[in-house]
């Protein structure tokens, strides 16, 4: 298949799709794209502030396009918010994540031994326990039962690193593991590197191209386990922040009496922008990921796909 | 050749144990990381009674409780009351075990109803959109897929609250069944806290009925979820063998096509999806907190967002252990099938 040879990384990746593909990582690049254009600009997209309080249950009118809630909150205001608090922690989240996991499966992989055994074993336990349980048990720890502002998204982030640092973990440690048989890696130690030289000059650097991907992957889980915990109350307090899955709580009494603008628009809001990512993030799976190059060279989205499945499917087993 | 087979038992029988052995130390990290998660934030009377007792009353009750004692030795006191299957007490009073016993089968309930309904969904759709290889019923059932998948768990449940209970007025809203059939399902005499087979034994079909009726939606909103993931591995698996060897001989034999699909190529589709039940399982108690909460379904997960709220750690540390056990288990059952399933699986 012939690669485009611009560096600019979206151009590459439209230019290596084609067809269904294609549309698909348009539709996800756009609904991306509008969700950060909203989230940037929040206070100039919303028409009050998150916490600014009207009469309760107003229907949709010219005021208030999507009515208020039952807290007395305009519905269009807190989606546009909800927005940047979701920014907000998917960034931290996945950063989070990353600098805790990817540098532990690194060592894990090199190292080997004993200490990779037990790392391995936590992490599985950990990857297989449900991750929303997982989260609400952190999110509860990190904040202490008061969620300001700051904490509040930083608990909901942190709750949501102790998912993916399992996946960041076995990624890079699989990755590792295959890299450091490499000759490139024996050449560093004869010529006298140091174990964390060769660790994270040399090998890190060969096995991060998978990153980008389980990052977007991960991106829209991070936005359903933070709406998940905002639904179960451990979220953030609906002053310090706009939440969708908080709102979402709060609109369970408004569908008994038949108010559903309150709980449509939020939850549509949800599933808008993880569709977006979730679309990127297949496109970019099959395209980057090195594991899905076939022998041929010409390979179609689907082809990939297949391939993808066929290695996680080999990969899980003992 | 027979010695072969005889050492490839072995090797079976050992990697099963193995397996089995292993399910002890995962349910230990996880039993210990909620552990210490939880006395991180401190006690549990002070965290449920704070500001509504007296300082010296909850100092009281703390001492009495055992709080005050070193962390070390409170832990060592809760794995000592794991291995005799003494899940503690919650702070006002009841036996953890009891609550596991009497929510524990609603929750199991309505794994189960969404298991049917993602096999029932996910399957076929998931043979059709391989069939119809990237023609319009492709292109809409993998649409349907993402939207599934995209959808929280809780939203969907909303809207088939709103348009089936709400709106069209077809399903109960609320609950495992009617106040009533609830009270006649809890006081029967052998209760096995499962309602259906309660119902099934009052042999009333108004009964039966009311439990099917109220079990539809919950049902739905977490089976859809599951489909999604279905769908997908389904399509991929059947679009992979529809692609092997074996298959171009039959069809090259004559074969028809249809047949070729059910016969040939679909149940070796299958088997991946057996090798994701262990993970589906996990996904599905997760969302089984949501599904509960939105539907009042008073299972595990329902009643463990209720403790976590009042911050009764107690009750939260046995109900997750319960969680990590039935989850490790099902995955030590899964891996079980697969080895005794698939040859091709290396031990």
């Amino acid at each position: 298949m012939a690669r485009s040879k611009s560096r600019i990384p979206g151009v590459a990746l439209i230019a290596s799709t084609h067809g269904l593909q294609r549309v698909m990582l348009l539709v996800g690049l756009v609904l991306v794209a509008v969700f950060l254009v909203v989230a940037l600009g929040a206070p100039l997209v919303a028409p009050y502030g998150f916490a600014e309080i009207f009469p309760a249950q107003l229907p949709m009118s010219p005021g208030h396009p999507l009515g208020t809630t039952v807290g007395g909150f305009d519905v269009l205001s807190r989606i546009v918010f909800g927005a940047r608090t979701a920014v907000e922690v998917i960034l931290l989240a996945v950063a989070l994540s990353i600098i805790v996991g990817v540098p532990l499966g690194v060592v894990s992989g090199y190292v080997a031994g004993a200490l990779d055994r037990v790392l391995v074993l936590i992490m599985d336990a950990m990857y297989a326990f449900p991750s929303l349980l997982l989260a609400i048990v952190v999110s509860i720890m990190v904040s202490q039962g008061r969620s300001g502002a700051f904490t509040g998204i930083l608990s909901a982030a942190v709750a949501i690193t102790v998912v993916f640092v399992p996946q960041f973990f076995r990624v890079t440690r699989n990755a590792t593991m295959a890299a450091k048989v490499e000759p490139y890696v024996d050449a560093a130690r004869v010529a006298g590197s140091r174990p964390g030289r060769i660790m994270f000059g040399h090998i890190l650097p060969n096995v991060s191209q998978s990153i980008p991907v389980l990052m977007t992957l991960n991106a829209s889980e991070s936005i359903l386990t933070l709406a998940g915990l905002g639904f179960l109350g451990f979220g953030i307090e609906p002053n310090s922040a706009a939440e969708w899955g908080y709102d979402l709580n709060k609109a369970r009494a408004d569908i008994a009496n038949g108010i559903w603008w309150t709980a449509v628009f939020p939850g549509l809001a949800i599933v808008l922008i993880v569709v977006g990512v979730t679309l990127i993030g297949e496109s970019l799976n099959d395209v980057l990921n090195p594991l899905l190059r076939t022998r041929g060279g010409a390979t179609t989205a689907d082809e990939a796909e297949i391939a993808a499945v066929v290695a996680a499917g080999g990969e899980d087993r003992p | 050749m027979a010695k072969t087979a005889v050492s490839s038992r072995r090797a079976l029988a050992r990697y099963l144990l193995l397996r089995l052995v292993l399910i002890v130390p995962t349910v230990w990290i996880l039993v210990t990381v909620v552990f210490f998660f939880m006395r991180v934030i401190g006690d549990p009377i002070t965290a449920a009674q704070g500001g509504r007792l007296p300082a010296a009353e909850i100092e009281a009750r703390k001492q009495a409780a055992g709080y005050n004692d070193p962390v070390i030795v409170q832990y060592g006191r809760f794995l000592w009351g794991l291995l005799h299957g003494d899940f503690g007490r919650t702070v006002d009073n009841q036996s953890v075990s009891a609550i596991l016993v009497r929510y524990g089968p609603a929750t199991m309930e309505l794994v189960f109803w969404a298991l049917i309904v993602a096999f029932a969904v996910g399957v076929p759709l998931g043979r059709l959109a391989a069939r119809h290889y990237n023609k319009g019923a492709d292109i809409a059932i993998r649409s349907f897929a993402v939207l599934f998948y995209a959808a929280p768990v809780f939203f969907v449940a909303l809207l088939l609250k709103l348009v089936f209970s709400i709106w069209l007025g077809w399903l109960p809203i609320s609950g495992r069944a009617s106040p009533k059939v609830q009270t006649q399902l809890e006081s029967v005499g052998f209760n096995t806290h499962f309602y259906i087979i309660n119902a099934l034994g009052t042999g009333q079909w108004g009964v039966i009925k009311d439990v099917l009726l109220h079990a539809v939606l919950p049902g739905l909103a977490l089976g859809l979820l599951t489909a999604g993931v279905f769908i997908r591995l389904i399509r991929i698996n059947l679009l992979q063998t529809l692609r092997a060897d074996f298959v171009t001989a039959a069809r090259a034999r004559g074969v028809a096509e249809s047949k070729v699909v059910s016969q040939h190529a679909f149940r070796n589709a299958l088997i991946p999806v057996v090798t994701v039940m262990g993970m589906e399982i996990a996904m599905m108690l997760g969302g089984a907190i949501l599904t509960e909460t939105t539907f009042e379904w008073q299972g595990l997960g329902y009643w463990l967002s209720q403790y976590l709220l009042k911050r009764d750690f107690v009750a939260v540390q046995g109900i997750t252990t319960a969680i990590a056990v039935v989850v490790a288990v099902a995955s030590f059952l899964i891996d079980a099938i697969n080895a005794l399933v698939d040859p091709r699986v290396r031990y």
